[in-house]
């Protein structure tokens, strides 16, 4: 048994550096515990546009983020896109004429939505719906607008 | 046994070769029975195939995560995009890189120790001698070898993917000087826990398993001579980097 001590105790060794390697790199390099949790309500929100938001995109105020994406349809009616999303339970005093915006983190970067806390004293409760809204910005849709009224700007001289 | 003597022999062998393989995984699957004797021999095959493989990774892992970085940086300056070294290093290490170059390097490594140690068992009659003892020598010798090679791989790779982003980090930070806190914040907000480093996870114990079954399959069918176990280590490399490859490309495309 004594040539089997140090076998057993280098095989030992490796699978906890092993084991601590995996913890470090799911803790440290990825978004591993950073989730909202399970604790969640559910709001939405409608848009004439969500251009690349997808179900899991962030949900922020002030840059800090509250939630997430859950779901995004299309109202078969109005042909808007309803966008409803979960937000952590601890941040349940949100204003009822709280605005809800598509930004996007960069210059290209990723979509998320971005909430603007309004100054009613009412809170949004479980199921309510954002009803002050922007659409996102779409780059191809501001630069058309930009030529298209530059072009007239030269037809009425 | 010998080969197949149809006239198509040389379309036939591959599956023959393969049906033959996979025969010999569930025969050496039966022997499997998690009890103290069978765990120890597994400890000491842990030992030699993955403790002994540790600082061979840990330098290829610092080295890899090094060079593409300096790659990264290199190509990303040019759009004004350092920024995003972090995330595409992580991520190319946690889903490709990392699992594959871990499992190549392991093949290099144990596979062909193990494929020569069986085969030199079976050169000199050590495999017969157990038949003779009523041992079966799939589930004494093969079984923990392969068992080793499963558990050992996905920790390995763990082990290569932290030394890469720590080579990564030494290299992004402390020598072409990007941001300590823009580094850690994009591989925290973009590489995602279950679809990028649960997915090399996943690819690095079917790699395991490949590389270990067919070391210890081409070990056992090699031919008892000093040319034929020559000739099945070099087959045990060869076959297992085709495979690594070619599995990896199928698991990727199935979880993406």
């Amino acid at each position: 048994m004594r040539a089997n001590y140090k076998v057993e105790l280098a095989s030992g060794v490796f699978l906890l550096i092993g084991v601590a390697a995996l913890v470090w790199l799911a803790t440290a390099a990825t978004d591993f515990g950073q989730d909202i949790g399970d604790d969640t309500y559910t709001l939405s929100a409608r848009f004439q546009d969500v251009a690349d938001l997808r179900p899991g995109s962030p949900v922020k105020i002030g840059g800090v983020t509250i939630g997430k994406v859950e779901s995004i349809t299309l109202d078969p009616v109005s042909f808007e896109a309803v966008v409803s999303m979960s937000i952590a339970s601890r941040y349940n005093e949100i204003p009822s004429d709280t605005g809800a915006a598509i930004l996007t983190s960069g210059v290209l970067g990723d979509r998320y939505l971005g909430l603007e806390p309004g100054g009613a004293p009412d809170v949004l409760q479980d199921g309510d719906e954002m009803f002050i809204t922007q659409s996102a910005f779409v780059l191809e849709q501001v630069i058309g607008k930009f030529i298209f009224s530059a072009g007239s700007e030269d037809g009425t001289e | 046994m010998d080969t197949p003597t149809t006239p198509f022999r040389n379309i036939v062998k591959p599956f023959w070769e393969a049906g033959r393989c996979l025969l010999f995984f569930f025969l050496m699957l039966t022997g499997l029975r998690l009890e103290g004797s069978q765990w120890r021999s597994v400890l000491q095959q842990i030992y030699l195939v993955g403790a002994r493989s540790l600082v061979i990774i840990m330098i290829c892992g610092f080295f890899v995560g090094m060079v593409l970085s300096l790659q990264a940086v290199n190509s990303l300056e040019q759009f004004g995009a350092q920024d995003q070294v972090g995330l595409l290093v992580g991520k190319s290490i946690f889903r490709e890189l990392g699992p594959v170059l871990t499992a190549l390097l392991f093949a290099g490594r144990a596979g062909t120790s193990i494929t020569a140690e069986i085969g030199l068992m079976k050169a000199t009659n050590q495999i017969e001698a157990m038949h003779l003892m009523a041992i079966d020598p799939v589930h004494r010798i093969a079984l923990p070898r392969f068992v080793a090679g499963v558990i050992s791989v996905p920790l390995l790779t763990a082990i290569f993917s932290a030394m890469a982003i720590l080579g990564s980090v030494i290299f992004s930070i402390g020598v072409m000087g990007l941001d300590t806190g823009i580094f850690w914040s994009k591989l925290q907000t973009s590489v995602h826990f279950h679809q990028d480093l649960m997915q090399g996870v996943l690819k690095s114990f079917v790699f395991g398993g490949t590389v270990s079954l067919v070391a210890v399959y081409f070990g056992y069918d090699s031919k008892p001579t000093g040319a034929g176990v020559g000739t099945a280590t070099t087959n045990t490399v060869v076959l297992s980097s085709v495979l690594i490859l070619i599995f990896d490309f199928i698991i990727t495309s199935f979880l993406t």
